[in-house]
């Protein structure tokens, strides 16, 4: 492959894969049986947009990935793309991306909750996944093994079948390095995401596992999709273990040694985070996004629209593998009846955020998502965390009380 | 007369020479930029409304998210990128990116890089060695 026998895509692909993997030290490559890619157009611009085309412009037999390859939300939902005020030149620009994609044989699902709607990897499995959320959900929740494999190591990896073995592809790297307690079991999405935002700060880094003891029940898959993306967010973590929950985390020392860092985090903590992003209460949009809303998100968002009227945009972007059945079960008919609306295939910050807003007249922003807080300060809004039901209030009065 | 050096344990790219932008804070080219600008945009960064661009950029860690592999390719072929990056602890992603980009970027240090560097210090970066040499600010 590196000789260039199997054609130039795969040579550039292992080429990229062995300056990563020499980077970091690694002795060989392990081979993964699945690949995601993020790829929104707002990050690749014009040069990545360009980068694919010429891998997609080689002949089939030596383009074509050698694995299941999907992909993350792209940057907008092309039938809603009027209504978010986006330019033709983006739409143009993910229009090119996604030929690039489809020659090179990769499978376009636009989802960041792939484990809830795609094919989870399963305990042990490795893979080579991309977005944060994804990576830290799959490490964590499905013990399988994955590093952050942003978009061109993702692609190499569906192209070449394998990935350079270093950081959480090893056994030793799963090990607890900083043990947090809390006597706090969040309620709502939101606190949970607060929680994670918490943790993740404290932990700090890519290389730090945080083992969470103290949580006083099993959270559900929407509850742990939360807090890990929050925690990827704020701390860049790839890998957490919740004592009597998560699979290689059955008992404390079998995640941890002794004399490992201690901290304690409780409900203050999580609560002063959200308070630190509160501004004045005044609403422009509301988001729920970052990661993809499940259809049991869907189904409660409906719950809370019945009989509402909004007065300000309310935006719920969920995956095309759910849309359809929010579509079929009529939740989707629900929120946008309230004024809401469903949009699927993208996700909110990675849709020309900046771009929008000005468009649009966007700058105080409330969501039910810690990880959007974290974001979207860099792109020039105010971001407001809130719970699904203050969010759905704020969309009727515009305020968040 | 030569300065300081101080040997990394991850390098990758080119040898280059410059002037150190410095933070004790993270990086994210999504979350923290202004990638049109060539600022630091996020206004809790310790560089907010700093241009970074043609900066030897030494800050604490990458933070994060996967965005960065494309965005440092993306910046570079407009030429608003960093002339090279330094960090105490990286993630996978930059190393990613920095690799797409082809920049040059040291990472690992037996002290904190930010904690004996200073904005507008000379740098030299020599990634085959691992090194970066401050120069001294008087002959």
């Amino acid at each position: 492959m590196l000789a260039g026998e199997m054609g130039p895509v795969r040579r550039i692909a292992l080429q990229h894969q062995i300056k990563v993997g020499d980077f970091f030290g690694a002795e060989d490559f392990v081979p993964v049986t699945q690949a995601h890619i993020m790829a929104d157009t707002e990050s690749l611009g014009e040069a990545g947009v360009a980068w694919l085309e010429m891998l997609a412009g080689h002949p089939v037999a030596e383009r074509r990935v050698r694995i299941p390859t999907i992909t993350d939300p792209r940057g907008t939902d092309f039938s809603k793309a009027a209504l978010l005020k986006q330019a033709v030149w983006m739409l143009d620009l993910e229009q090119r991306a996604i030929d690039a994609f489809v020659k090179l044989g990769v499978m376009m699902t636009d989802t960041c909750i792939n484990y809830q709607t795609v094919l989870a990897a399963t305990r042990g499995e490795h893979v080579a996944f991309g977005d944060t959320g994804v990576v830290i959900y799959t490490n964590s929740v499905g013990g399988a093994r994955s590093n952050f494999e942003g978009g061109p190591s993702a692609l190499a990896a569906g192209l070449t079948g394998r990935t350079p073995r270093y950081g959480y592809h090893l056994d030793g790297q799963r090990q607890a390095t900083l043990k947090v307690t809390t006597d706090w079991t969040p309620a709502t999405l939101n606190e949970w995401g607060a929680l994670g935002g918490v943790v993740g700060r404290l932990a700090g880094n890519y290389w730090a596992v945080p083992v969470i003891e103290g949580i006083d029940r099993a959270p559900g898959s929407d509850e742990l999709k939360h807090f890990g993306a929050s925690m990827a967010s704020f701390g860049s973590i790839a890998l957490f273990h919740m004592l009597g929950v998560t699979p290689e985390a059955a008992r404390l020392q079998d995640v941890a040694s002794p004399g490992i860092p201690e901290v304690r985090v409780g409900r203050a903590d999580a609560m002063a985070l959200q308070a630190s992003y509160r501004g004045d209460d005044k609403v422009d949009v509301v988001v729920f996004s970052g990661p993809q809303l499940s259809l049991i998100e869907l189904a409660a968002l409906a719950d809370l629209c019945d009989g509402r009227h909004f007065t300000v945009p309310v935006l719920a972007v969920t995956s095309p593998q759910i849309k359809p059945d929010a579509d079929r079960i009529g939740l989707t008919a629900r929120i946008e009846d309230a004024g809401g609306t469903v949009l699927a295939g993208m996700c909110f910050y990675q849709s020309y955020a900046r771009e929008i807003a000005q468009a649009n007249g966007w700058k105080n922003l409330v969501t039910n998502s810690a990880k959007m807080v974290n974001i979207l300060g860099g792109y020039g809004y105010r971001p407001m965390l809130a719970s699904m039901e203050e969010c759905v209030e704020a969309g009727c009065t515009g305020r968040l009380r | 007369m030569s300065g300081k050096e101080f040997i990394a344990a991850h390098a990758m790219g080119s040898r280059v020479e410059g002037f150190a932008l410095v933070a004790k804070d993270g990086f994210s080219a999504r979350y923290d930029l202004d990638r049109i600008q060539g600022v630091f945009s996020r206004p809790a960064h310790k560089l907010a409304g700093q241009s970074y661009r043609d900066r030897i950029l030494v800050l604490d860690t990458a933070k994060g998210g996967v965005a960065s592999a494309w965005m440092l390719h993306e910046m570079k072929a407009r030429g608003v990128t960093p002339l090279a990056l330094v960090f105490n602890s990286v993630n996978p992603i930059i190393a990613q990116g920095t690799a797409l980009a082809d920049l040059t970027m040291l990472a690992g240090f037996d002290c904190d890089i930010t904690s004996v560097l200073a904005s507008g210090a000379r740098v030299e970066l020599i990634p085959e060695r691992r090194l970066l040499r401050v120069f001294a600010t008087t002959p």
